[in-house]
């Protein structure tokens, strides 16, 4: 395993009258099939596969510790008090959420623009939105506080003949995330059974012909099934484009349809969402750039794709900056004095910390990207994909917990700290994504071969229409 | 018909090793006016459905067709149990107000084309069919990955041993016979 950064192609230049090649090096469709099924099909996984997974096994596990004690005891292990009684749990949950929506935005979105440099990130970008809604599900189900009634939250017949009051964005909220769950899921499979046909054929041990020839469904890469295939990921790749918009609106409708200052204003659901794209797009960077080493797929997910991401987290960055500013001139200019208070209270108070971690990771550090250095250099995208997480994370913390601890009445202000219980689940959250994504890495193909194959010449016909890349 | 000794042929196997000569096949096959026949590729290829003469699936208006009957789904779940079966008398908000329901409907209606989509691609394609003769073939397993190919049935009535073979390599195929 090298970690040492080799000299590689740079296909990132602007020429106006030529494309940049997406794949490099010399590759044929056998060449890609043999770069991204070598990786699954070795028998053992290299020693540090094993090492990473016992460490995120681990920590999963004292995710599910954390909350069986919570379970046993009550919400009372967590810090939420009065009046914040949203904490840890709520930030997690949006956070989780959010970096879900770029690998969405990645596999339906790009497809839509026909940005063809996503087919060989796409089904990296979509795993990560599963494994990420699988943990963000976690946490609105466990905070609920009598956890024996959950099921409270569908509208399932109960004891009390009731159902949920649908006008309440909570509700909306369950439906909004189950339905992008299942969606997302099934998206991600179907651009899986070609790819599991390939293992299927070139499976050598009777396990791995049976476990990939049940999930590819028969598929033989029959043109007339790949017509109602392609029908079939477009009218997806459709549906799901409005998940993205529509899912973070809802949970960002969780605080803007509440009356507290901070949270009731109208720039909350285009703000979650660039903030979402933002974010999610920092995780896949964080992701690819080791495992693209690790995995040698440098000649597939290029320097190109890297830079397309900077640039996509450096727009985004900019809208949430913008979105900070007009919350600033919003509260002025409504002349609302709790309003302009809560914004003052973010940067002066007692969570000004907190804030100021916030504009930093958030605001000055994505502004870096638009230097071509900072596009095009490994280690500092790293640090920064990082660095915009990690803001990320703070800006949901700054917004739950400031409008929470000092709203309207000063006698029911009070701080909020998290307890060790809040912080172990955290942690243990990306444990279970973790452990998921080895899981992946380990049995499923990382690039969706069949989609890059279309980008090569060998793809094309000489009557037909060149390629579109880049 | 086969007799007991001899394996039943199933059809007629041709590889071809680049798109343009899969194209070219294919548009010989349809014009010699088969219809029992298919055309296998590691990705789907530009040109080769106007090639084979396939037309556009219904897809789409099974997916609308789902699509709407979530929006259904979504109205009536809302309506009924807020505003008939227990309804929620809010600050004199109307029992039935399809503005704030409208998340829900949206979110629904899009569960329900997406499982559409899904299930009717399958239903389509008679997937899973996880036997087939034409997975029997060792050829056939570069299908998936970097070869083209041809297959026409043997119960295609125009269909002939020879003369389906030699159709197929004249246009540049590695033929082989498909047996069950």
């Amino acid at each position: 395993m090298s970690t040492a950064v080799i000299e590689e192609f740079d296909n990132t230049g602007v020429a106006p009258r030529q494309r940049a090649p997406l794949v490099l090096g010399e590759h044929d469709l056998a060449s890609v099939t043999e770069a991204v099924c070598r990786v699954v099909e070795r028998p053992k996984p290299p020693r540090a596969w094993y090492i990473a997974f016992a460490v995120s096994s681990a920590v999963t596990g004292m995710l599910f510790a954390m909350i069986g004690y919570l379970f046993l005891v009550g919400v009372g292990v967590w810090g939420v008090n009065n009046p914040v009684s949203w904490g840890w749990a709520i930030v997690n949950f949006v956070f989780w959420v959010g970096i879900g929506h770029a690998g969405t935005l990645i596999s339906a979105i790009l497809f839509l623009f026909r940005q063809r440099w996503r087919n060989s990130i796409n089904r990296f970008a979509e795993a990560m939105t599963i494994f990420a809604v699988m943990c963000a599900g976690i946490f609105p189900a466990i905070h609920v506080g009598r956890v024996w009634v959950a099921y409270w939250l569908f509208p399932i017949p109960n004891q009390m003949q009731m159902w949920p009051n649908f006008r309440s964005p909570l509700i909306w909220d369950v439906f909004a995330v189950n339905t992008y769950m299942l969606v997302s899921l099934v998206f991600w499979y179907v651009g899986l059974i070609p790819d599991l046909a390939t293992l299927r054929d070139r499976a050598t041990t009777r396990i791995r012909q049976i476990a990939y020839g049940l999930a590819a469904l028969g598929w033989r890469g029959s043109q007339r099934h790949w017509h109602r295939y392609e029908v079939a990921y477009l009218l997806l790749a459709a549906l799901a484009t409005p998940l993205v918009i529509s899912v973070h609106s809802v949970v960002s409708f969780d605080f803007a349809v509440a009356q507290l200052p901070g949270w009731h204003t109208t720039i909350f659901p285009p703000y979650f969402v660039a903030g979402a794209i933002f974010s999610g797009c920092a995780m896949v960077v964080t992701l690819i750039v080791p495992a693209r080493q690790w995995f040698g797929l440098r000649e597939l997910v290029t320097r190109r794709h890297l830079e397309n991401l900077t640039k996509v987290i450096l727009a985004t960055g900019s809208i949430v900056g913008y979105a900070y500013a007009i919350e600033f001139f919003t509260a002025w200019y409504s002349g609302n004095a709790y309003e302009l208070f809560t914004f003052v209270n973010r940067a002066l108070g007692p969570y000004a910390w907190a804030y100021w971690i916030m504009i930093t990771c958030n605001v000055l550090v994505p502004q870096l990207f638009w230097f071509k250095r900072c596009r095009t250099n490994l280690v500092i995208m790293f640090i920064i994909s990082i660095l915009v997480n990690v803001g990320m994370w703070f800006e949901r913390f700054v917004i739950v917990t400031t409008s929470l601890s000092r709203d309207f009445l000063p006698s029911s202000w009070d701080y909020y700290s998290p307890t060790w219980v809040d912080i172990l689940t955290f942690i243990g959250s990306f444990g279970l994504f973790f452990t998921m994504f080895l899981l992946f890495i380990r049995y499923l193909p990382m690039v969706a071969m069949a989609e890059v194959k279309t980008l090569m010449p060998q793809a094309h016909g000489h009557g037909g229409k060149g390629g579109d890349h880049a | 018909m086969a007799t007991s000794e001899s394996p039943q042929l199933c059809g007629v196997l041709a590889e071809f090793e680049t798109v343009d000569a899969l194209l070219a096949a294919a548009r010989r096959v349809r014009e010699a006016g088969f219809a029992r026949w298919d055309a296998h590729a590691p990705f789907p290829v530009h040109g080769l459905d106007e090639a084979m003469g396939i037309r556009r699936t219904r897809l789409p208006w099974i997916v609308l067709a789902c699509g709407l009957m979530g929006v259904l789904v979504g109205l009536g779940l809302q309506w009924w149990t807020n505003a008939v079966d227990y309804p929620f008398l809010i600050s004199g908000k109307p029992l039935f107000s399809w503005p704030a329901n409208v998340p829900v409907i949206f979110e629904l209606g899009v569960l329900f084309a997406a499982m559409g989509a899904f299930l009717g691609m399958l239903v389509l394609n008679r997937l899973p069919e996880w036997y087939h003769p034409v997975l029997t073939s060792e050829r056939f397993r570069r299908a998936t990955s970097d070869r083209f190919f041809i297959v026409i049935d043997a119960d295609d009535p125009r269909f002939d041993r020879r003369g389906t073979s030699e159709l197929l390599e004249s246009v540049g195929g590695a033929v082989e016979l498909l047996e069950a």
